[in-house]
């Protein structure tokens, strides 16, 4: 049950334009749930669409089940796929949705009932089998599209950002219920979001792709904790940028001096990324008053307050800190304070952006 | 304290008076001229009227009005059908000249179509000439009527499936190939439902119509009474003849019938129609 792509490229229009999946080679853990993370345009559902078949590859390989697909039409891949717009038949009721597949492959009928009903309890529906998809919230219709998706029994469930149309609130209970659901089903699966927040609670293994090329691929952890290069830390977990130079091996970034990235010469510049809850905010305690920043505004979010901060620098920090902290240091805008980094990922400078 | 409002306000304003422009308009063009048409048949004896309308000369042409009629929609339901998805479906140069030809039967007036098709298929025009020698007659035969009437109809279905064909999410076929659909499972099961409701109402106004079509009939019929003699022409001979009560009962007779029929195709697209509730 495992799936595979070996140097993917595809390429929409004429040949000279940049491949949307370029050179993509990953293989997703069996029966975990992968997800292909990526701003848009980075190609992740393009990548999807072409293990489902839906898209052909201009180069490549794909593998499902050590299979070779590649040239294999979506009708007879057996995979589950889930769009982020539903794609319900709407002239169907629910159950006939659901049914669909079944008919397709001509099971029995009793079979069919028993499945559809199975299938409508495990995505606690139970008694809206009649109803019409118009009839239906944009969750339930979203639950109708997966339970349709695995009445066919795939080898591998395809998500293509399905909680994209759902509001904050659906969103949250239905990935919750997608974690359980996995649990109980332990279908492989590979979701495609640009939510680094579900990427990051859902899946045990993160494919983070930018311009049609796997950045880095790994645990979640891995990525957030060891990010290979600058996309990855700046894409995960929204982390400021400062600028330095190297000395002495060493990159000064804030009050912290950093390891500098090997082989980095002195005078190299070097960008810190410091994520928004590795900097403190702190009273001024004899600091140089030259190093103090100056708080521009806090934002409340629940438990959490938001601290934007300019530097002596002139450049401007995020800070992530808890509201009892900021309860305790008393500070309102326009006053000065010192700001420790507490941990920063340093890399060259890329002349690219 | 509240204020309780004694009237709802609906965001929409004006219903009251668009209801009412609505009732006044649609009794001034449509309701008072028909009903005078029942009225006057209505100074017939009913064994006057009942006579007119069996009269064999009658019956004939209710069965080719009808019948033509009803042909010239099921071909229009089919080919219209596949215009528009060709018109939605694909890509090609040309595209925008074919899309604007559909519209034509409406805009031209009809007895310039009736003598065109007349020139073209009687039998030494460019196509009845060819047809004639395999021994098919078109212009002047129950057939031509039938051309007649396919043709000032072929806007109806054309207009009103492309819409709703170009409404359809391509991710829904995609599911259904996903789930092991084949095009054609996909297009019988999951695009043709979907698009059933809106062929109904084309084939429906399509019909309607050609049962009215007076002025591309008269030139390709040929008038020939109890063969090639549809209903309104009828009514026109009987008016020419000052037999104003012959003429509306006969109309008042085509009209229920088309009332009727029109009553049964919209619910039938309203039950097509039933999951978009």
């Amino acid at each position: 049950m495992t799936v595979r792509v070996e140097h993917i490229v595809k390429r929409f229009g004429s040949s000279s334009e940049v491949a949307a999946v370029a050179d993509v080679s990953f293989a997703a853990e069996p029966k975990a749930i992968t997800t292909l993370l990526g701003p848009s345009g980075s190609g992740k559902s393009t990548l999807l669409r072409l293990i489902a078949g839906l898209e052909t590859p201009d180069a490549g390989r794909v593998f499902i089940d050590g299979q070779d697909v590649t040239t294999l039409s979506p009708q007879h891949r057996n995979v589950g796929f889930v769009f982020q717009s539903y794609a319900l038949f709407r002239h169907m009721s629910v159950a006939e949705n659901i049914a669909f597949g079944m008919k397709i492959r001509r099971l029995p009928k009793s079979q069919v009932a028993e499945r559809v009903a199975e299938l409508l309890g495990l995505v606690q529906l139970p008694d809206y089998g009649a109803r019409f998809p118009s009839q239906l919230s944009g969750g339930q219709r979203q639950r109708v599209a997966l339970a349709r998706a695995l009445a066919i029994e795939p080898k591998l469930l395809l998500l293509d950002e399905p909680f994209g149309a759902l509001d904050t609130q659906v969103r949250l209970e239905l990935r919750e219920w997608l974690h359980s659901l996995h649990e109980r089903t332990g279908i492989t699966t590979l979701l495609v979001t640009h939510d680094q927040e579900e990427a990051l609670e859902l899946s045990q293994h993160v494919v983070l792709l930018n311009h049609g090329r796997v950045a880095q691929a790994g645990s979640p952890h891995e990525l957030y904790d060891h990010p290979a290069d600058e996309f990855v830390a700046s894409f995960l977990g929204g982390a400021n940028v400062l600028k330095s130079r190297v000395s002495d091996g060493e990159a000064k970034v804030g009050s912290q001096s950093v390891p500098a990235p090997s082989g980095a010469r002195d005078g190299t510049p070097v960008q810190a990324f410091v994520r928004p809850h590795n900097i403190r905010v702190r009273l001024p305690n004899g600091d140089n008053p030259i190093d103090l920043g100056k708080i521009e505004r806090l934002t409340r979010v629940g438990g959490y307050v938001k601290v934007y901060v300019s530097l002596p620098t002139g450049e401007s920090v995020t800070v992530l800190m808890s509201k009892v902290e900021v309860d305790k240091l008393q500070v309102e805008p326009g006053d000065a304070v010192a700001v420790d980094v507490v941990d920063a990922k340093v890399f060259v400078q890329s002349y690219s952006i | 304290m509240s204020f309780a409002l004694r009237t709802r306000h609906s965001v929409l304003p004006g219903f009251g008076l668009a209801l009412g422009f609505t009732v006044l308009y649609l009794s001034l063009i449509v309701l008072i001229p028909l009903s005078a048409a029942f009225i006057k048949t209505a100074s017939m004896s009913w064994e006057a009227f009942w006579s007119t309308v069996t009269a064999p000369r009658v019956l004939a042409s209710f069965q080719l009005s009808f019948g033509a009629a009803l042909i010239a929609a099921l071909i229009n339901a089919f080919f219209g059908l596949i215009v528009a998805w060709v018109l939605v479906r694909y890509r090609f140069s040309g595209k925008k000249l074919i899309d604007a030809m559909v519209d034509l039967p409406f805009a031209l007036p009809t007895a310039v179509a009736g003598i065109a098709l007349t020139t073209v298929y009687a039998e030494h025009g460019v196509i009845g000439e060819q047809l004639a020698k395999i021994g098919v007659k078109v212009a002047f035969t129950p057939l031509g009527v039938t051309m007649a009437l396919t043709f000032i109809g072929i806007p109806f279905v054309v207009r009103t499936v492309q819409p709703v064909l170009e409404e359809i999410d391509p991710d829904v076929e995609e599911a259904a190939a996903v789930l092991g659909a084949t095009r054609l499972q996909t297009f019988r099961r999951v695009i043709f439902p979907a698009i059933l409701p809106a062929t109904l109402t084309g084939f429906a106004l399509a019909f309607a119509r050609a049962l009215g079509e007076y002025g591309s009939v008269v030139f390709i019929s040929g008038n020939m009474p109890m063969r090639t003699e549809i209903t309104p022409l009828l009514i026109v001979t009987k008016l020419e003849q000052y037999d104003y009560a012959g003429a509306t009962a006969i109309a008042a007779v085509m009209l229920s019938a088309s009332f009727g029929m029109l009553l049964l195709v919209n619910l039938l697209e309203r039950w097509t129609r039933r999951a978009e509730a």
